[in-house]
């Protein structure tokens, strides 16, 4: 227990996970759709403001979890409720927290239908997305990963656009299919740690090597999933395109960070022997992502599916990074992590605007109406710009940094990861010309309104964060450079000590 | 007092022996069957303490059998309570169909305090012969006839598993010379290895196997399911099963001196039953016989539970069989609501249940995410217990057999969901749900959702339980 800093005031994480499933239950007992959004709004924003005591009580000299919460649950199991947040997770739980409230926003009149309903599944999605940023417990963390799908199956499945829920039950069935060896992983480690679930004593343990790669590879397949690593993404367009905004920006800016998350905090630490003995194939299964997504985004019609195939490529360099284990390539994916939710968020809030005015997700339908909304293309043009990692935007320097890491562990795999930086800007210049001045055969877009206030209010803090991140990333690195330093210390130090006994 | 459920139920049932000589009105026949099985539940959880012997040692109450009497008890009410006014019986025949209902509920509560072959044998036929009368009770007005052949077919498969079952009892005899299994549980472990003492074994479990539709005893489950009235096929899903899973930690508690083969058995057993299962059920149109060929994969799952022949391991299969008699119950609860007449479910009639009631859509997403082993729900947390288990005693393979079966059984309770939710049906009219029906929802809801959230205190009280077996 001696990783964990006891949290000895208030309960700062419980309250996180908690407060959005308390709003839900009250939610049940009111049926009134005005009071739905104003309350879930009250409560998201309530969760955001107190997850800002997290970055000002963040020790950053330390690679310790902190705030750390432990009750014992299920004693004959030795399951406990533990909690704690470090380096790896502390940007995530504030990306999770700080983007609720603009998903409310963006649901505002979105959603016409069972308004109710759709928040109670809003605020269960966040109870469990803060949970499985900082559950320390392994069964702990499963049930919240599992209990999420529930929720974001409703999202899409009830909300969704025409192929609804062919969507659905794709994201469902793969998510779920994924993960079930990896409940099998968890016993497995459970019995042969003594009988404890806690994450952080199951870490840098000399497992045998056969059982490393098996419990890699059921890692793989959970977090490949969820990220979602080429050839496992076909999930994503499907759910992204029918979801709702919410669902969109949800499922873009979160959930697929749980994969990378995974990977950082179990795959690595578990089974160090396995990820240097994998970790080739990974990486050029990244660099097939990178290619591959950006391929297809450039043959895309519909905005949905471009900015999908656009994440596939994202979240490949994302894995590039965090895969060739050193420390620019590890925390420029943490960077490429939280620009990837504040990017894609943002261009999804986007798509959703248009849609709402235009009733379709087609460019076709959407060129030229730059003319007609100037405020809308303009914070459009530079989202899309961070989107392909334009200097100055926040992208760039998560692209650039793991992009130098690579290049210091293998210069033609970083070679081979370059054509997916042009094939970016090809394909959101594209998008972005068709968008905003389109061709001689426009259609007539003259009817179209430029942006309310609350639309502006939406996506304003998304282009605060672009640029202070772009500008000035340092005090974001400054959180994360403990743990990181630490892992790979640890790791570097397991290697030694395996290289020194022999035992392989 | 160590008699009085079992003297309360057998009352419940004179009275409504009493009931059909007269021409009772329904209301007055169901009243009197809730009131009767209010008191069966008070009475067992009176005597949950009780301890002792009756009939020269051949009838031991302890925690454990009180226990069981008390779930059982429990689980007989809520059908009770559900089934309205039993609209998918004949008219003439409903205060005959709770009598023969009582004394089926006597028959198993008989069942679990049974430590002597002769009397498991007795008490299991008398709960199994109000059964093979009940599902024929069947209206016919709708004109389906074929509840007659459901009703001669769980006859015969039932009476061939009992063949079994005697078959091997008297090799059991033959081998230790007495019939209670206190004695035989001291000669087992001398005759350990012995093959006609692996077989015996083998084939008294199988009368079990039966009764809770285990692979390759399962044949009677989807057209009894599929025959019985809902009502009928709500108490067969649930109540004898937790019977059958609470004689089995008995039986399999004196089969462990026989080690590997019957631990082998099991495992195959378990595994075929999971993968028949599950993989049939994909394919299903009717919801009755969905859950019943979902109820032969839970089945299978339950056998995790005791081929680890450890205490833990008998209360995790404790766990998930009660877990598993309240989701099933919660799910016919549904049907039997959505039924107005009495009448067979397809799973599309599910389509647009959240407008057509909202409470029903929500308990049967919550019962059928739980089968689904999704958590917080207690079908998650039983699920994992019993991996738990398996996996420290280096099941490997099995639990990662079970685990694609999880995977493999998400898909059509998933398309239930998907109807319920997510798609609109304008044309059905809402479904009238009475105050009762919807509390009793919510309740059920509840216990699935704390049971799975804090399974603690249940676990160590099946352990507990499960101790006070010699």
């Amino acid at each position: 227990m001696d990783q964990l800093l006891l949290n000895q005031g208030f309960p700062l994480l419980s309250t996180l996970i908690f407060l959005p499933l308390a709003g839900a239950l009250v939610m049940l007992l009111i049926r009134d759709q005005q009071f739905a959004r104003y309350w879930t709004l009250a409560v998201t924003t309530t969760v955001a403001l107190i997850s800002l005591a997290l970055p000002f009580g963040f020790d950053r000299d330390t690679a310790a979890f902190q705030f750390a919460e432990y009750h014992s649950w299920i004693d004959s199991l030795n399951i406990a409720y533990v909690l704690g947040v470090d380096g790896i997770s502390v940007l995530l739980i504030l990306l999770t927290t700080l983007i609720m409230p603009f998903c409310v926003l963006a649901s505002w009149t979105y959603i016409k239908e069972r308004v109710a309903a759709f928040m109670v599944c809003l605020l269960i999605m966040e109870t469990a997305m803060i949970g499985v940023f900082v559950a320390l417990d392994f069964v702990l963390f499963y049930i919240l990963w599992e209990a999420m799908l529930i929720p974001m199956y409703l999202l899409i499945g009830i909300w969704g656009g025409p192929r609804k829920i062919y969507a659905s039950i794709k994201f469902f069935l793969y998510t779920l299919t994924g993960s079930i060896l990896l409940l099998v992983a968890i016993i497995w480690l459970y019995t042969a740690n003594g009988y404890s679930f806690f994450i952080p004593d199951m870490m840098w343990k000399a497992y045998p090597f056969t059982a490393q790669i098996l419990i890699f590879l059921a890692f793989f397949l959970a977090f490949a999933i969820k990220v979602p690593m080429f050839p496992f993404h076909t999930w994503l367009p499907a759910a992204h395109v029918e979801a709702p905004t919410a669902g969109s920006v949800i499922l873009a800016s979160i959930l697929l960070k749980m994969g990378t998350y995974g990977f950082l905090r179990f795959a690595l630490p578990i089974t160090p022997d396995a990820t240097t003995t994998l970790m080739p194939y990974v990486l050029w299964l990244s660099i097939a992502g990178i290619i591959y997504g950006g391929l297809t985004a450039l043959a895309q019609q519909d905005m949905k599916k471009l900015i999908a195939y656009s994440s596939v490529g994202h979240m490949g360099f994302v894995t590039l990074g965090i895969f060739v284990l050193n420390i620019e390539g590890i925390e420029g994916a943490i960077l490429q992590m939280i620009n990837h939710g504040i990017t894609t968020g943002a261009l999804f809030l986007c798509v959703g605007m248009i849609y709402e005015r235009t009733h379709s997700r087609e460019l076709r339908s959407a060129t030229g109406i730059g003319q007609h909304m100037p405020v809308f293309v303009t914070l459009l043009g530079f989202f899309s710009l961070s989107s392909l990692a334009f200097p100055g935007t926040n992208s760039f320097v998560g692209e650039f940094m793991i992009l130098a890491g690579t290049f210091r562990h293998d210069v033609p795999l970083a070679l081979a990861a370059i054509p997916g930086a042009i094939l970016a800007a090809a394909y959101m210049l594209r998008m972005l010309q068709k968008i905003i001045w389109g061709g001689t055969d426009n259609p007539d877009q003259s009817w179209l309104t430029d942006l309310n206030r609350r639309e502006i209010v939406t996506l304003a803090p998304f282009l605060f964060f672009v640029f202070w991140i772009g500008l000035g990333p340092q005090p974001f690195l400054a959180m994360m450079h403990s743990s990181v330093v630490n892992l790979l210390d640890q790791f570097h130090a397991y290697q030694q000590a395996i290289a020194a006994v022999g035992v392989y | 007092m160590l008699f009085l459920p079992e003297l309360t139920i057998l009352g419940a049932g004179l009275l409504f022996f009493l009931l059909t000589l007269g021409q009772p009105s329904s209301a007055t026949v169901r009243t009197s069957a809730i009131i009767a099985a209010g008191a069966i539940l008070c009475a067992s959880l009176l005597s949950l303490s009780q301890e002792g012997e009756l009939f020269y040692g051949v009838y031991r109450v302890d925690l454990f059998s009180q226990a069981f009497k008390t779930l059982i008890a429990a689980a007989a009410l809520v059908v009770i309570l559900f089934g309205n006014s039993l609209v998918g019986i004949k008219q003439d025949s409903r205060p005959e169909y709770y009598l023969f209902f009582f004394v089926s509920c006597l028959g198993l509560m008989m069942l679990v305090s049974s430590v002597e072959l002769l009397a498991i044998f007795i008490s299991l036929e008398l709960s199994s012969f109000a059964v093979y009368i009940m599902v024929p009770m069947r209206q016919t007005e709708s004109g389906v006839l074929f509840q007659m052949e459901a009703g001669i077919k769980y006859l015969l498969f039932g009476v061939m598993a009992t063949g079994f079952m005697l078959f091997g009892m008297s090799y059991i005899f033959g081998l230790s010379g007495s019939t209670s299994l206190d004695v035989i549980a001291r000669q087992l472990p001398s005759l350990a290895g012995k093959p006609a003492a692996v077989v015996a074994m083998l084939m008294i479990m199988a009368g079990f196997f039966y009764k809770l539709a285990i692979f390759p005893f399962h044949f009677w489950v989807p057209d009894v399911y599929e025959g019985a009235a809902n009502e009928t096929t709500a108490f067969i899903a649930a109540v004898p099963k937790l019977a059958a899973v609470a004689l089995l930690v008995r039986l399999t508690a004196l089969a462990s001196p026989q080690g590997d083969v019957v631990i082998n058995m099991l495992m195959i057993c378990a595994i075929l039953s999971m993968f028949y299962g599950n993989l049939s059920a994909l394919v299903q149109k009717d919801i009755k016989r969905m859950l019943g060929y979902s109820g032969i994969a839970h089945a299978g799952f339950i056998l995790l539970g005791l081929l680890t022949l450890k205490t833990s391991g008998y209360a995790n299969s404790l766990y998930y069989i009660t877990g598993y008699a309240l989701m099933n119950l919660a799910c016919f609860l549904v049907i039997c609501q959505i039924a107005g007449t009495g009448q067979n479910v397809a799973i599309a009639d599910f389509s647009g249940l959240h407008k057509r009631a909202p409470i029903l859509a929500l308990t049967l997403t919550v019962a059928l995410f739980s089968l689904a082993g999704i958590p917080p729900f207690v079908g998650f947390t039983g699920k994992f217990m019993l991996l738990v288990g398996a996996l420290q005693e280096n099941h490997l393979l099995l639990v990662t057999l079970a685990a694609i079966n999880t995977a493999i059984a998400i898909y059509y309770y998933l398309s239930v969901v998907r109807l319920a939710y997510c798609t609109d049906s304008t044309s059905q009219d809402t479904i009238e749900t009475g105050i009762l029906t919807n509390s009793l929802s919510l309740l059920l809801i509840m216990v699935i959702i704390v049971m799975g959230v804090s399974p603690s205190w249940f676990v160590n009280f099946a352990e507990q339980a499960i101790r006070t077996i010699p």
